[in-house]
């Protein structure tokens, strides 16, 4: 069993996503999180890139690492009272801690196993589509066009929603 | 004629149209009220006596029907209408003749009582109720009839509802009839579950060759509970002495034509069960006979006049439902319809009596009564000396009819019975004649005779008493026979040595109390004392009232405080228990609603990943 | 040599890692980011079986730009809420905001 370039780069990318997702959720300062997520969103891109979804992955670096991200981090910097390396404390109470680790690891366990064991997913690479933007194209605007739609009303909400609630009620 | 048949759906109907007159219009005008009434039962009594002229005119097996759907539902079918034959036409006469006089009578007894107008409603709806039971074409409308019947009782026997003992009386009259009518309701329900009908012709029909004595014998006993509950047997008895505290016209009409005759009338009636099951005659005549021997020999010893009467009724109707038993059903009809007119005449005398001594009841309290009230008097004896059986007074032929029934039938132990009660009866009635009609006491001095109203019944009961025997004499072609006969009914020659014992013995009894209490060869105080023991047992009833009050001290009150107790601590701790259990739940489960976003998160989380694994294990099995 | 099952795994850890965030930080923005996690994981599981089961079509990849869509809108409005609680508590604490305790 010989490991081809593109393991490699699937070991590297996945190690990469991984341990910016731990930075994530262990770092103390907010700002440290947020950089570690943006550095996760590129590590997921770079699976899509992998899976041969390039659009996909464009469009993961353009809305999670720059759009989303920058809110975060604005968002951090509007609400941020404290000093930065007392940001991101972790729960004091043990039992959530202690709770949450055992839901995280048993989902982990159970699904890692039944994933690892099931010849369902013993698969291997076929080639990708060639033309994948073309097919994303009809299929949004053919069969899912409805949903297509409705995405674009729930993103006007969610924008008019988001201003409103940010802006507060006005002192008359 | 037929036509009179046709219209014979109003004799009932007439009494109820008067009962709804008065009580909707009449009420308060007593007079016109009292006419309604009077003229209702006189035109019931016409059209009876028209209809029973058409009926023993023609043939005896004839059967007029008609009738309408009442109610319908599947398994259970229920019409209304009439049937005559001629036991419904000896019925009618005997109920309108007697209801008639007694109605007449008690224009001048009620006289001036605040509740004449209504008094005389009941009176009519208790006659239309009895006329609607006689004609019933089938059990479901005869029992309709036959509450009825029960609860226009208990309006008459509570009349006085002012008086505590008539307000009690009425109610154990009417709750101890509950207990029969409930097994006789069974009856009905049993009936109509395994023949699928209630009428009484196409019950008749569907028994002749069935033989499953397993279905017949529960039904013929339950439904002999009816006659045990109305007709006053033993041990459902109770009522009828008690239910001397209504005015005595009421007593009349309840002991001959009305309220315990429909008990005899129903076996009459559903004489074709009784006669397929051997095991329920027998029982039957072993509890009418025991009966009448009982009820005699409480009668000995009684004082009040009316109680006297209605423990010979006891007696009497013990003697018909014997007459039943023992397969002589024509006997029995026989002597309820002689019965109804000289137990009516002795009512109503024994309330002139007491009406003209201001509500007095006690015999040693009277006396001297035939100088005063002579038409009370002769007619109270011709009464006595009917029920004792002197030939050729009417309660002679039936009551020898009974007795050859018996004898001739092998019953000896019952013949024999008969025989004795006879003697007592003959006894205790002229012990009361002697006593209070001739007796040494003055107290009946101040005593008159009673108006006309109230004598003429007396004089036309007196009559009837006489002569009502001949119908059914052997020595007259005994036309009643001849009409009132039923599958089953067995018909005896007549047996002049029979009839000679009877009259001598009833004789010997009359002749025993003139000795005892007319010459007074033997002391009767001393008697008492000598025998103070059987005399305190007989003259307390032997004691059964108060065994009935302790049985229901001890069982129903018992079940009720176990039931009570049940239901305090088990159910209510029951229902009690779940609302703490609730109210506590609630009070520890909301601790849990913390309001920390991220503890519902958890509780979520855990629930998907139950389930989660649940469904992997499931589907790894079903691989595996 | 890379299957679907190296994908799936990747897709759970990530996912695993999210559920762990979203109980031991106490920051309400910092919990919005591991839930961002969660749905990146998702989107891998999508985009990753769309490509070995279903090579022929690209049902997954849309369903990622869905995702990602409602991942946008639900940010935008998490965190103006977070903005506006902030205003009246002063505090982005998650263990300050118990309005609806018992």
């Amino acid at each position: 069993m010989s490991i081809t370039i593109n393991d490699g780069v699937f070991i590297i990318i996945s190690g990469l996503t991984i341990v910016s997702a731990l930075g994530v959720v262990f770092s103390r300062n907010i700002i440290h999180s947020a950089l570690f997520l943006v550095l996760a969103f590129l590590g997921v891109a770079g699976i899509f890139f992998e899976l041969g979804a390039g659009f996909l992955g464009l469009v993961q670096i353009l809305v999670y690492a720059g759009a989303i991200s920058v809110l975060i981090i604005f968002a951090i910097m509007l609400v941020m009272n404290v000093e930065a390396e007392k940001t991101n404390l972790p729960n004091p109470s043990l039992k959530t801690h202690l709770w949450g680790a055992c839901l995280a690891l048993l989902l982990i366990i159970t699904l890692g196993t039944s994933i690892w064991r099931s010849e369902l997913f013993q698969v291997l690479g076929p080639p990708a589509v060639s033309d994948a933007v073309g097919l994303l194209a009809e299929l949004m605007l053919g069969n899912y066009v409805v949903a297509f739609e409705v995405a674009a009303v729930l993103l006007l909400l969610a924008v008019v929603g988001a201003i409103i609630l940010a802006r507060g009620v006005e002192e008359e | 004629m037929q036509n009179i048949l046709q219209i014979s759906w109003i004799i009932p109907v007439l009494p109820f149209l008067a009962f709804a007159c008065i009580g909707l219009f009449l009420h308060r005008w007593p007079k016109a009220a009292a006419a309604m009434s009077i003229l209702a039962i006189g035109g019931s009594f016409v059209l009876s006596l028209l209809v029973a002229l058409k009926v023993f005119t023609g043939d005896p097996g004839q059967v007029f029907e008609l009738s309408a759907r009442w109610l319908s539902m599947p398994g259970l079918r229920v019409d209304m209408g009439i049937m005559i034959d001629p036991l419904t036409a000896v019925m009618l006469i005997v109920v309108t003749t007697v209801a008639l006089l007694v109605q007449i009578y008690s224009l001048g007894y009620m006289d001036k009582d605040p509740g004449f107008a209504s008094y005389f409603a009941y009176q009519s709806a208790f006659a239309g109720s009895m006329l609607g039971l006689v004609v019933a074409s089938n059990f479901g409308q005869l029992f309709v009839f036959w509450e009825l019947v029960g609860i226009c009782s208990y309006l008459l026997i509570g009349f006085w509802f002012g008086k505590d003992s008539a307000k009690n009386a009425a109610i154990k009259a009417f709750v101890t009839n509950r207990v029969g009518d409930f097994g006789f309701l069974l009856g009905i329900l049993f009936l109509t579950i395994v023949f699928g009908t209630l009428n009484f012709g196409e019950l008749s029909t569907q028994l002749i060759g069935y033989d499953n004595i397993a279905v017949l014998l529960p039904i013929s006993i339950l439904l002999f509970f009816g006659p045990m509950g109305k007709s006053a047997q033993f041990p459902l008895h109770v009522w009828l002495p008690d239910a001397m505290e209504g005015p005595t016209p009421v007593s009349a009409l309840i002991h001959a034509a009305t309220m315990v005759a429909a008990g005899v009338y129903l076996i009459a009636r559903a004489f074709f069960i009784f006669s397929h099951t051997p095991q329920a005659m027998f029982f039957i005549a072993v509890v009418g006979g025991f009966t009448a021997l009982f009820a005699a020999s409480i009668a000995l010893v009684q004082n009040d006049i009316k109680r006297i009467l209605a423990y010979s009724t006891l007696s009497q109707l013990g003697y018909m439902v014997m007459a039943m038993g023992i397969g002589a059903m024509t006997a029995g009809m026989f002597h309820l319809m002689t019965h109804a007119f000289f137990k009516s005449l002795l009512f109503l005398a024994a309330g002139s009596v007491i009406h003209a001594l201001h509500e007095e009841q006690d015999i040693w309290k009277m006396g001297q009564l035939s100088q005063k009230m002579p038409v009370t008097t002769w007619t109270f004896v011709i009464g006595a000396l009917a029920l004792a059986g002197i030939p050729p007074l009417a309660g002679f032929w039936s009551k020898d009819e009974i007795l050859l029934g018996a004898y001739v039938g092998g019953y000896t132990g019952l013949y024999i019975l008969g025989s004795l009660v006879a003697f007592m009866t003959a006894f205790y009635m002229f012990r009361l004649i002697f006593t209070a009609f001739f007796g040494s006491n003055t107290n009946g001095h101040h005593a008159h005779e009673s108006a006309p109203v109230m004598t003429v019944p007396l004089i036309i009961l007196a009559i009837l008493s006489i002569v009502a025997g001949f119908v059914g004499s052997p020595y007259m072609n005994n036309i009643f026979g001849h009409f009132i006969t039923a599958p089953g009914v067995v018909h005896h020659e007549a047996n002049l040595g029979i009839m000679v014992i009877s009259s001598l013995i009833a004789l010997a009894g009359i002749v025993l109390a003139w000795i005892i209490y007319q010459r007074k060869i033997i002391n009767h105080e001393s008697l008492r004392q000598r025998f103070s023991g059987i005399y305190n047992l007989l003259s307390n009833k032997y004691y059964l009232d108060e065994i009935y009050a302790w049985l229901i001290a001890v069982f129903v009150d018992g079940g009720a405080r176990l039931l009570e107790w049940v239901d305090l601590k088990i159910v209510n701790g029951a229902i009690n228990g779940l609302a703490f259990f609730t109210g506590w739940s609630g009070r520890t489960l909301r601790y849990t609603e913390d309001g920390q976003v991220q503890t519902y998160a958890l509780y979520l989380f855990t629930g998907v990943v139950i389930i989660l694994i649940t469904a992997l294990m499931a589907v790894f099995t079903a691989i595996v | 040599m890379i299957g679907l099952n190296h994908y799936l795994l990747l897709a759970t850890i990530l996912f695993g890692i999210g559920v762990y965030g979203v109980f031991s930080k106490r920051n309400a923005v910092a919990i919005l980011m591991s839930i961002e996690l969660m749905l990146n994981a998702v989107n891998i599981n999508f985009v990753a079986i769309n490509k070995f089961i279903q090579p022929s079509n690209t049902i997954g990849q849309l369903f990622a730009i869905f995702v990602i869509v409602v991942a946008a809108a639900e940010v935008s409005v998490g965190l103006a809420l977070i903005i506006s609680i902030y205003r009246h508590k002063k505090s982005v604490n998650l263990s300050d905001f118990n309005l609806m305790k018992w």
